[in-house]
């Protein structure tokens, strides 16, 4: 089995490597699953050739999540999890991005899928996603500060955000 | 009905086409919790459809990163709560992944045992509910009398019907308590004729034929492009299905088939579900002759998993671990780890990214019931309202697992 795996990383990472020099940054092996790390600049052509190529066939984009290492740079890494259901192999990409600057392009246009994956992350986390259709929250009301899944938000919330119980004892003689 | 034909409303007739927005949910029975929808109509068209979530927020992927690998285990029931057990897996396996841990094969054989029960018991809440959005009212009832029984089975194995967190890190919580291969093999001889008493009632009915079929048509390719998995997917004719092309706790070892359709409708997938019920039932038939009288539930790897109450009362070391492990917790290597599961509703996946640290530095859900609503529009734009009802339930959605 991880005799096999290692065989499909070659693969991708060849294909990915012959096709540009500059498509992949670093390759990642942990406990079977392998991890390309791209440039954020050329995110979109490689997701473009991971799915197209004809060696690859990752036509199913199942996840993208998004892990935030405060208060280390690059803070932000942004994973996209491929499947490539005739081939039968998984695929992490992955994208660090700084703090200062949290964004990269959208998946959309490659996967149509990605765009509530990518609104959740722009949500809970606030990376930009470039070229995003409708990139508005998902999970959060329309009006809330901040994003809760990044580090610095603490985790019991902000306290002087008024509760529904609080409303209803200040409104009463 | 083609479109032009169902939109001779009064407005169109007069030339002054006027749409309306109609606002459904989040307090609406057939969503199934409380999903809105925002709903252009023309007469009884949809024109547009904007689902809208985020009512049942709880954060639970923030609560995780405050919790140790072993607390986060609770959190997981409550996501999707009608399957409890198959989060607790696809979390477990995560971590496992993580540590590198190996499971006894009895307890994999117990975690198949149970999670194909599970995948019943939701099927069964899925079919009675959509059944009842539908007009068919009985149909409810008896699904949930049979569903009652794998609760009572659950019960007597993990001590609670819903909530379980049976299935833990490295094993399961408890052994199987004496008597359980009676029960199940008692459930295992009543279920397959309820399966055909539903069938009797819905596969052939009218009324059920004509909400069903043609409703909700999505294409393969735009079923792959828009990332659904599960029953959905398989109606569309794509045989993906984790248990088989990844397969996890020893699923290599079972012998079942994955059932596809073409029709890729409501009828196809309702029709996929009452097939994977069957081939559910198979599976446990294979666990109960696989499933050892006797041997260890959950692996041995000191510092990670609880030691046995015995040895704690002999060796010192034991209490220590245990003293550890449930004070401290138990820090895996720093690295990151992704493992799915086939749930009822598709694929589950779990990301765990730890930083060394006793808490996940990350955990993510990849939901099922979230992703494959995103077809929503795509399943009812131009059709028509009363179609609407039908297509969120044949998607099959938990909300507490879109919105987490």
């Amino acid at each position: 089995m991880a005799e096999n795996s290692n065989q499909n990383t070659s693969v991708v990472v060849e294909r990915l490597r012959g096709w540009s020099a500059n498509a992949i940054s670093e390759v990642i092996e942990f406990r079977g699953e392998t991890t390309i790390v791209v440039p954020r600049n050329v995110l979109r052509d490689v997701a473009e050739r991971c799915r197209g190529d004809k060696e690859l066939q990752f036509n199913l984009l199942t996840d993208a999540t998004c892990v935030d290492r405060y208060p280390l740079e690059p803070r932000f890494e942004v994973n996209y999890h491929l499947v490539s259901i005739p081939r039968r192999d998984r695929l992490r990409l992955q994208v660090r991005l700084s703090s200062d600057d949290p964004a990269v392009d959208s998946l959309v246009p490659v996967w149509p899928g990605a765009n509530w994956l990518e609104r959740e992350i722009f949500d809970l986390m606030g990376i930009r996603f470039n070229g995003h259709p409708d990139l508005r929250r998902i999970l959060m009301p329309e009006d809330w500060e901040g994003h809760p899944l990044r580090k610095d938000y603490p985790v019991e919330g902000y306290r002087d955000i008024p509760t529904t119980a609080s409303r209803y004892t200040r409104n009463r003689p | 009905m083609s479109i032009q034909t169902a939109s001779t409303s009064v407005e169109t007739a007069t030339g002054q086409a006027k749409t309306m927005v109609l606002n459904m949910g989040p307090q609406h029975p057939s969503t199934h919790g409380v999903l809105r929808i925002l709903l252009e109509l023309d007469g009884e068209n949809v024109v547009k459809a904007i689902p809208d979530m985020g009512y049942l927020h709880t954060g639970i992927e923030k609560s995780c990163e405050d919790k140790t690998y072993s607390q986060a285990i609770t959190l997981t029931d409550r996501i999707d709560y009608l399957s409890p057990l198959g989060n607790n897996l696809a979390y477990c396996l995560a971590v496992e992944k993580l540590l590198g841990l190996e499971v006894p094969k009895r307890a994999q054989y117990i975690r198949v045992m149970m999670v194909e029960l599970q995948r019943i018991s939701s099927h069964l809440v899925w079919l009675g509910t959509h059944a009842i959005d539908l007009g068919a009212m009985s149909v409810f009832l008896y699904c949930f009398r049979e569903r009652e029984e794998i609760l009572k089975i659950f019960e007597f194995v993990a001590g609670q019907r819903m909530m379980t967190s049976y299935i833990r890190i490295g094993g399961l919580a408890l052994d199987l308590p004496a008597g359980w291969r009676q029960r199940v093999e008692k459930f295992l001889k009543m279920m397959p004729g309820r399966i055909d008493e539903y069938e009797d009632l819905l596969t052939g009915n009218r009324i059920w034929i004509g909400r069903t079929k043609d409703v909700g048509y999505i294409s393969a390719e735009d079923a792959v492009a828009l990332s659904m998995t599960g029953p959905t997917l398989r109606a569309a004719g794509l045989a993906y299905d984790n248990r088989k092309v990844f397969p996890y706790s020893s699923y290599d070892e079972f012998q079942f088939d994955v059932p596809t359709r073409t029709d890729s409708d409501c009828f196809g997938r309702y029709m996929i579900r009452v097939a994977e019920m069957r081939e559910s039932l198979k599976i446990i038939r294979q666990a109960l002759d696989k499933i050892a009288p006797d041997g260890p539930f959950r692996t041995e790897a000191p510092g990670i998993i609880p030691p046995e109450r015995e040895k704690m009362k002999t060796e010192m070391e034991a209490l220590i671990y245990h003293f550890k492990i449930f004070t401290e917790g138990f820090s895996p290597a720093p690295g990151q780890a992704f493992a799915t599961i086939e749930s009822p509703r598709g694929e589950l996946g779990v990301f765990v990214a730890s930083d060394g640290s006793p808490k996940p530095l990350r955990v993510h859900f990849r939901a099922p019931s979230f992703i494959n609503l995103q077809a929503l529009p795509k399943l009812i734009e131009g059709k028509l309202l009363a179609d609407v009802i039908a297509c969120i339930g044949t998607i099959d959605i938990v909300l507490g697992e879109v919105d987490r």
